[in-house]
């Protein structure tokens, strides 16, 4: 199995007080965190790759607990999230697929039981590309005032035979959400939807 | 925090940066650095004001907060800080001038404070930008100048920032120098630390 090789990480957090409008009771925080990893299949074609999204667990794990510290260590302050991969130019876009089910495990595991889908995005891309993560709610992907997107990026990743990985969490709305939709307060929480 | 601050604040951003690996090798310990960016409204934006005193006063506010900032990312002491830089970005609607304010007449002072030293002058840039603009903010030794291992940059950005009638305003502090510095130079154990130079 290959080795999962971190050459650097990158923690983003946003607080945002206010977009014009009145200023609320806590400031909205967005995190993400971004590992650069080696692509074990850059440079040609490989068929069998699954194995390496059991490969990457841990990694995932290790980032979703960055987030929450980052946060301050209490994940119920946690209310949407998202994930997202860049594969380096000497790699497919099936390897930003890898990412998926570690992702989300990852920040499932830190969350306790999140009910939603988690939103993602992925592209192939070269150094200094941008990602607009979306972001949906940790429970009811229809909750609209929890729509939201994080974009991120690292100026010297990924290269050709590198892939950055990303994973997003917000502690609330949008900073001034106003455009109706399902509410927190309307959750049911069965099908991780509504 | 806006209500009872002098700098009317959209958001604040930390980055944190951390090099596990480069060209193959380990670099244990990792060197990190860290920014922290304020996204503040520009009180003299559209219109040329002569009196800057009120962002000299904003960037000596920000000087203390957003080096606390970068230290607590880091979660080092203040004086276990290496190498730090500043820099502001100026939305369409100010000038360069405005930058300077924040930046260069008080904003030092409480950089030092929170790091426990740094006789080196902080190095700077500043531009004026839209958007996403860019800020490469330059990093040096904070008690020698000249210490050739810790010449470096940290490049950050904001998606959302500067808005016309905004600043963005950032410290970036390290704890560590480039990963695999072999250019040779004064070495940060050969400082003196009398002259901020050497």
């Amino acid at each position: 199995m290959p080795e999962v090789q971190v050459r650097k990480n990158v923690l983003v957090l946003e607080e945002i007080l206010h977009e014009g409008g009145p200023i609320g009771r806590k400031p909205l925080q967005r995190v993400a965190v971004l590992a650069v990893i080696r692509n074990p299949y850059a440079g040609g074609y490989v068929e069998k790759i699954e194995a390496f999204m059991d490969d990457l667990k841990p990694l995932g794990l290790e980032m979703a607990r960055k987030m929450i510290a980052a946060l301050g260590g209490d994940p119920k302050v946690v209310e949407g999230y998202g994930k997202g991969a860049i594969v380096g130019s000497a790699g497919e876009i099936e390897h930003g697929a890898l990412w998926h089910a570690p992702g989300g495990y990852g920040m499932r595991e830190v969350l306790g039981g999140a009910k939603a889908i988690v939103a993602s995005t992925k592209k192939v891309g070269g150094p200094g590309a941008r990602l607009d993560v979306p972001i949906t709610h940790i429970n009811a992907s229809y909750v609209r005032s929890h729509f939201d997107a994080m974009e991120v990026g690292i100026t010297d990743a990924p290269r050709a035979d590198e892939i950055l990985l990303a994973l997003v969490m917000t502690t609330g709305p949008r900073i001034h959400a106003r455009s109706g939709g399902l509410k927190v307060s309307e959750i049911k929480g069965e099908d991780g939807l509504r | 925090m806006s209500g009872d601050s002098r700098a009317k604040i959209r958001k604040i951003v930390t980055f944190v940066e951390e090099t596990r690996v480069e060209m193959g090798k380990n670099i244990d310990p990792p060197t990190r650095k860290a920014a922290a960016v304020a996204v503040i409204e520009n009180p003299f934006a559209g219109k040329y004001t002569e009196d800057l005193t009120e962002l000299m006063l904003v960037g000596e506010e920000l000087g203390e907060l957003l080096t606390q900032r970068a230290v607590a990312a880091l979660g080092i002491a203040g004086p276990s800080a290496e190498s730090y830089g500043k820099a502001a970005a100026v939305g369409e609607n100010g000038e360069l001038e405005h930058a300077a304010a924040i930046l260069h007449p008080k904003m030092g002072t409480p950089v030092r404070r929170v790091l426990g030293k740094g006789a080196a002058l902080i190095p700077s840039s500043k531009k004026r930008g839209g958007l996403g603009v860019t800020l490469e903010i330059p990093l040096g030794h904070k008690d020698a100048a000249f210490v050739r291992s810790h010449f470096d940059g940290m490049e950050v950005r904001i998606n959302d920032s500067p808005r016309a009638n905004e600043i963005m305003v950032a410290i970036a502090v390290t704890d560590s120098g480039r990963p695999l510095a072999r250019v040779g130079g004064l070495t940060k154990d050969q400082i003196k630390g009398e002259d901020g130079l050497r």
